[in-house]
This record gives structure tokens, sequence and C-alpha cells, in this order.
């Protein structure tokens, strides 16, 4: 079912392991989520996502594997804004980065530094390239 | 392995102590996103038993284990440890008239559990500045992200937060911002070509590290290193009597 088609969505059994692979993956207990919306209001990145990060929560609780497909988990920056307002205590960035790692361990790049242009390369400090693909590489 | 490199790290603190070059088994850091990731791997490998033994397991060529011991501290909690009436003490040119907005950024105060202060309302880094005479500027994005690494294939979107915070200074009356972190330092110093061509508003405003602004009010002009700002701070601290 596409995101946002407006549809019912239903908890199937076999929708539980990814639910079950995120809690895992993170320590985080996404059902602990009551949709209040703090991670989305204060996230800076939101202008450049395409699903909020509650909306994130939320699917991810009702297991919907398709969220993987979502641009939000690429744009997160780990901030860590998000987890220190949570009022239910849920690191909402360390469920983005374990979303990350869902898609990453499929053996996918979403950066590649090789487009870099060599004055790109000069400019830029080690710091910066090196965290980009420590979060957005395999 | 992501957390296989912090750990070899602070083995080599506790191998410090071992050897008697130091007494206590404490590592100090400079930088925000280095003391954010030694500590947060150095909470792994002490709380959770899994990851331990897998970066174990592929360490077994170290002299010994890493025992868990390592404490990482940045310099503000040095400092606040040594007191700020004692870094008063060593100020020479107090920093008069100076108002600075401290920006923290993220690492060096989130996770919550894991900061070097209150994740919302610090403190820590304006105790500096009132001890070197400053005049602290609060500015509310002093925490907000600056970009991060999104400056290598997102600049544009980087630049937009760093502008953000840079004009919220700047409109808040302050005449330069200190910070930590060496990547905030490159958003919001050295794009500043990309965020002037982006921003036909953007008035630059000179970026610091703390530590610089240290160097000066004790009196110690070369260490300063105040040539290597973009833009450069030094007109401005001339016209308040701060610089020959």
């Amino acid at each position: 079912m596409p995101l946002g088609s407006g549809e019912t969505l239903r908890l199937g059994e076999e929708l539980k392991p990814f639910r079950e692979r995120v809690k895992e993956l993170s320590g985080e207990d996404v059902g602990l989520c009551y949709q209040c919306g703090a991670c989305s209001s204060g996230c800076p990145l939101t202008d450049e996502m395409d699903l909020l990060p509650s909306t994130v929560m939320r699917l991810v609780q009702l297991g919907v594997e398709d969220v993987l497909n979502s641009k939000t988990i690429w744009i997160c920056s780990s901030c860590f804004t998000c987890q220190v307002r949570c009022p239910r205590g849920i690191d909402v960035a360390n469920v983005m980065e374990a979303l990350r790692q869902l898609v990453l361990r499929r053996r996918y790049d979403r950066v590649s530094i090789d487009i870099l242009t060599q004055e790109e390369l000069r400019e830029l400090p080690q710091i910066a390239l090196v965290s980009c693909q420590r979060k957005l590489t395999g | 392995m992501h957390h296989l490199a912090p750990i070899r790290v602070l083995l080599r603190v506790e191998e410090a102590v071992d050897a008697g070059l130091v007494d206590e088994p404490r590592v100090v850091t400079l930088c925000a996103m280095c003391y954010n990731t030694l500590k947060r791997a150095n909470h792994l490998y002490r709380n959770d038993a899994d990851k331990r033994r897998v970066i174990e397991s592929i360490m077994e060529k170290e002299s010994r284990p890493y025992g868990g011991k390592a404490e990482v501290i940045h310099l503000l909690q040095l400092l606040k440890e040594v007191g700020w009436e004692k870094v008063s003490e060593r100020v020479e040119k107090p920093l008069e008239g100076l108002k600075i907005a401290p920006y923290y950024g993220c690492l060096l105060l989130r996770p919550r559990g894991f900061g070097i202060d209150d994740p919302e309302e610090p403190r820590i880094m304006e105790s500096l500045i009132e001890a070197l005479g400053g005049e602290v500027v609060d500015i509310p994005f002093k925490s907000r992200c600056c970009g991060a690494y999104h400056t290598v294939f997102m600049k544009e979107e980087a630049a937009e937060l760093s502008y953000k915070i840079l004009r919220q200074a700047s409109e808040m009356g302050a005449d330069l911002i200190a910070l930590s972190c060496p990547l905030c330092m490159f958003n919001m110093a050295d794009r500043k070509s990309l965020i002037e061509r982006l921003f036909r508003d953007f008035k630059g405003i000179p970026v610091l590290y703390f530590t610089q602004l240290m160097a000066l009010a004790f009196g110690l002009e070369e260490e300063a290193h105040l040539d290597e700002n973009n833009p450069d701070p030094r007109p401005l601290l001339r016209e308040r009597g701060l610089w020959r």
C-alpha cells in the first residue's frame, strides 16, 4: 500500500517482524509513542523530509516496512533534539538509525564520495566526510 | 564495527596509566564530536555485553583488553572543575564589552545523559565567557543543528541551517559566536561564501573557537590564531581595544 493513500492500515501478524526488527536494532519500544508530535515540532530538518518523524514512528508501530523507502530516514542528522524532548523517553534518532541500518545492511549506499569533485574533496574536512559515510553508507 | 576505533583510543588511556604517564584514566577532548563518540562508545562497552564481546573478539592483538575504566571529559568540563574563579585569575585582557553568543550545537549536549550540561538550558560556555569578562548573548538556536555532515551532499540545505543560526546571533546583537565543534565551524565559517550566495541579506559574523577567546583574554595573541578565521574578527576586536 502506498504511503499517504488514506486507506485504513491494519496491523496484521505478518507485519510484526518488521516492528520487532526495529526494536531489536534500536533498543527502543516504538509502542510507547502516543503521537504527541514533539519530535516533529523540534526537528530542524522537517522542511527536507517527506514524512514527519512522528509519522515514521506511527508507521513503524503499524509495521509498515515501506517506511524504509522514505527520504526522512536519510535526512535525519542525528542531532538528538527529539531524544531530549520525547515525553515517552523514546530515542527517535536511534529508531532512525535502525531504519537506516536495515537498508544499509542490504549492501546499499545512499551516497558515494566518488561523485565529488577534486575541489570539493579538498575543501571538505575529514570530520564531514567521515561522519557522512558513517551515516549514509553500508 | 563502528565502536572499535573509539574503544582502542580508550584502551590507550588505560595503557598510559599502566605506564605511569598519567595518574588517572581520564581523557580530555577539544572536539565535540570526539567527545560524543568516545563517551557513547564507552557507555556501550560498559553496558552492552553483546557489543563488548564482539569488540573484544576483534581486539585480541592488543596488549590487553580494555577495562572500561577511562573517563571521557570535554575541556569545558575540566575548566569548570578547575573553577571559573581560577580561570578569571588568568585573564590579562578581559573581553569587556564584547557580546558573545555561545553556540553548543548537538554533540556537546545530546543525547540526554551524555552531554556536558543540561541539554535544554546549558550554562557552561556562558560561565566561561563571563569568567573571561565577556558579555553573553543568549540565542534560542544555541543548540540547534548546523547541518552537520549534510554539508557534503546537501550543502545548500545545510547552509540554510547555519545561516539561520548566524542571522539570529547577528539580529540579537552578538559581535561574534563561540563554539567548540570543528564541523560547526566549517558549516558556519568556511561555508560563508555559499551562505552569502544563497541569502543576499546575510551579514557575516565572526565565529571563533572558545579556546581562541581564552587565548585572547589570557594575553596569548599569537596562540589565538585569529588570522585563520573568516570573517576576520580582528577589525572588530581592534575597535573594542582588544587587539593591537
